[in-house]
């Protein structure tokens, strides 16, 4: 495991610094082992960012901290969360415009697009938003220079390194390539989110028409 | 079971209790009283267990008619409160035979009060909470005239307090800071200056955050901090330099410095504080 920084955050938080996404999710991953082996004492919140995890609510935050600076986790623990499909018909209103951002034609985007296995790296944004990684460095695509006053729930977009489906329907200014049918926030359902950090993700193409 | 319909619902009055916990690391907000002595006060005067659900009004007050009976206490910023127009104590129980109209008239000094009722409000929880979290919509919506708010099953009679001590809304709002986690990004002079400047609770805060006016405080560095999480009572700084404190809706993640965080126990008077009151932020020592 790489570097860490570990910042004092207030009274009862620490923030830990790690040098990319990959080690965010590897350093989730292991904290909540952690916190269901009980060797965290009590952590009221596990929030994981684009660099850095923050726990929040933590009753002793002496001894967490030095656990951090000594712990070692592995990239083992990446690979823990469950795998989700999700169907998805590639008809977005950007996909054009990203097939050309990549200089590749749109059934060849869409192969690209379905190629890796993702997982959510954090939420934010919204209830339930995540930023998917796992799209090569070479797709990322700049967001739009003007953000749509609506995207409808459902749909499957890019930005910067990151895929995102939106779980409600706002504003966005990510390039839309696709849509689910999938209900990813629902309070009713444990957990609401079916985006959680360390959730593995595939995409699978559907025929447009029929239902995604 | 009583019901509570809103006859006039103020300028912004919310369902809250201690907020929401665990769902952080999906993009879900706290939210919960912003003034949470006051609210356990409320509760303890009515005999409701101190997290119950209960009213959070801003500036304007609220009223209600009661259908059945009801049992309701007024804590938080003081405030005249009237039973069918007949002055009523603040910050006691007080009875709402069925049929009465119980107001809470504008605030005299600070910004929210707290109704709480015997049974508490009891709209059905989300994720754990009753409370509106104005950020993200989850929970009830902000009352509205002819909302009808269902109360719990009074709880078992225990012994309960007449009075409950509670501080006075302040003149001027004292902060600590404890500074970080990015108070590296700041000159050690914008530190100074926090430390010695006075600043002024803007009129532009809201449940996400206290907003204040002063000086702006400088960047040493230039750039972007990738989203991090956040915590109640972080003063991020954004690029206009005013520090904005984040209360219980603040979103989970964000992308400004923060170059200190405010003890909870301050929390509470901030919730409390007109907007043109002076703030001074204390930074604290490191141990």
């Amino acid at each position: 495991m790489t570097a860490r920084t570990v910042r004092r955050v207030g009274e009862r938080a620490l923030l830990v610094e790690v040098p990319g996404t990959a080690d965010v999710t590897a350093l989730y991953g292991w904290l909540r082992e952690q916190q269901e082996a009980g060797a965290l004492g009590e952590v009221e919140e596990l929030v994981p960012a684009a660099r850095t995890v923050l726990l929040d609510g933590v009753a002793d935050v002496d001894a967490v901290a030095r656990l951090l600076r000594t712990a070692r986790p592995t990239a083992a623990d990446t690979a823990h969360g469950e795998l989700l499909e999700v169907p998805t018909v590639y008809d977005g209103a950007d996909l054009a415009g990203v097939a050309a951002l990549w200089g590749v034609s749109e059934e060849a985007a869409v192969r690209i697009h379905t190629e890796p296995e993702y997982v959510v790296a954090f939420c934010g944004f919204a209830p339930g938003f995540g930023y998917l990684t796992g799209l090569p460095a070479r797709y990322e695509v700049p967001r739009l220079a003007t953000p749509r006053s609506t995207v409808p729930a459902g749909s499957v977009a890019l930005a910067g390194p990151y895929t995102g489906i939106y779980p409600h329907p706002s504003p966005g200014g990510w390039r839309l390539i696709g849509r689910t049918a999938l209900l990813l926030w629902d309070t009713d359902r444990e957990p609401p989110a079916l985006l959680a950090p360390g959730v593995r993700i595939r995409f699978t193409a559907r025929r447009a028409g029929g239902r995604p | 079971m009583s019901v509570l319909v809103v006859v006039r619902p103020g300028p912004l009055t919310t369902v809250q209790d201690l907020g929401r916990r665990g769902v952080a690391h999906l993009g879900v907000p706290r939210a919960g009283a912003l003034d949470e002595p006051a609210l356990r006060a409320a509760n303890r005067l009515v005999g409701n267990e101190p997290g119950a659900a209960a009213l959070e009004t801003t500036l304007g007050g609220v009223a209600l008619r009661a259908v059945g009976p009801a049992v309701v206490a007024v804590t938080g910023a003081p405030a005249p409160v009237r039973v069918d127009g007949r002055a009523a104590a603040w910050g006691a129980p007080v009875v709402v035979p069925d049929g009465a109209v119980v107001d809470v008239g504008t605030a005299t000094d600070g910004v929210r009060c707290y109704l709480a009722v015997a049974g508490g409000i009891a709209v059905p929880p989300v994720l754990g909470s009753r409370s509106a979290d104005l950020l993200s919509g989850l929970g009830p919506a902000p009352l509205g005239a002819g909302d009808r708010l269902p109360v719990g099953a009074p709880p078992p009679y225990r012994a309960r307090p007449d009075l409950v001590p509670l501080p006075a809304p302040p003149t001027e709002l004292v902060l600590r800071l404890r500074l970080g986690p990015r108070a590296d990004w700041f000159t050690p002079d914008a530190v100074d200056r926090l430390r010695r400047d006075t600043y002024r609770v803007s009129s532009t805060g809201n449940r996400v955050g206290l907003r204040t006016e002063g000086p702006a405080v400088a960047r040493a560095r230039d750039g972007e901090l990738p989203s991090e999480g956040m915590v109640v009572g972080a003063v991020q700084i954004p690029p206009d330099g005013q520090p904005v404190v984040f209360l219980a809706d603040h979103p989970t993640t964000g992308g400004y410095p923060v170059i200190g965080v405010v003890p909870a126990a301050d929390l509470p008077a901030a919730a409390q504080a007109r907007p043109g009151t002076p703030v001074r932020f204390v930074p604290l020592r490191e141990r």
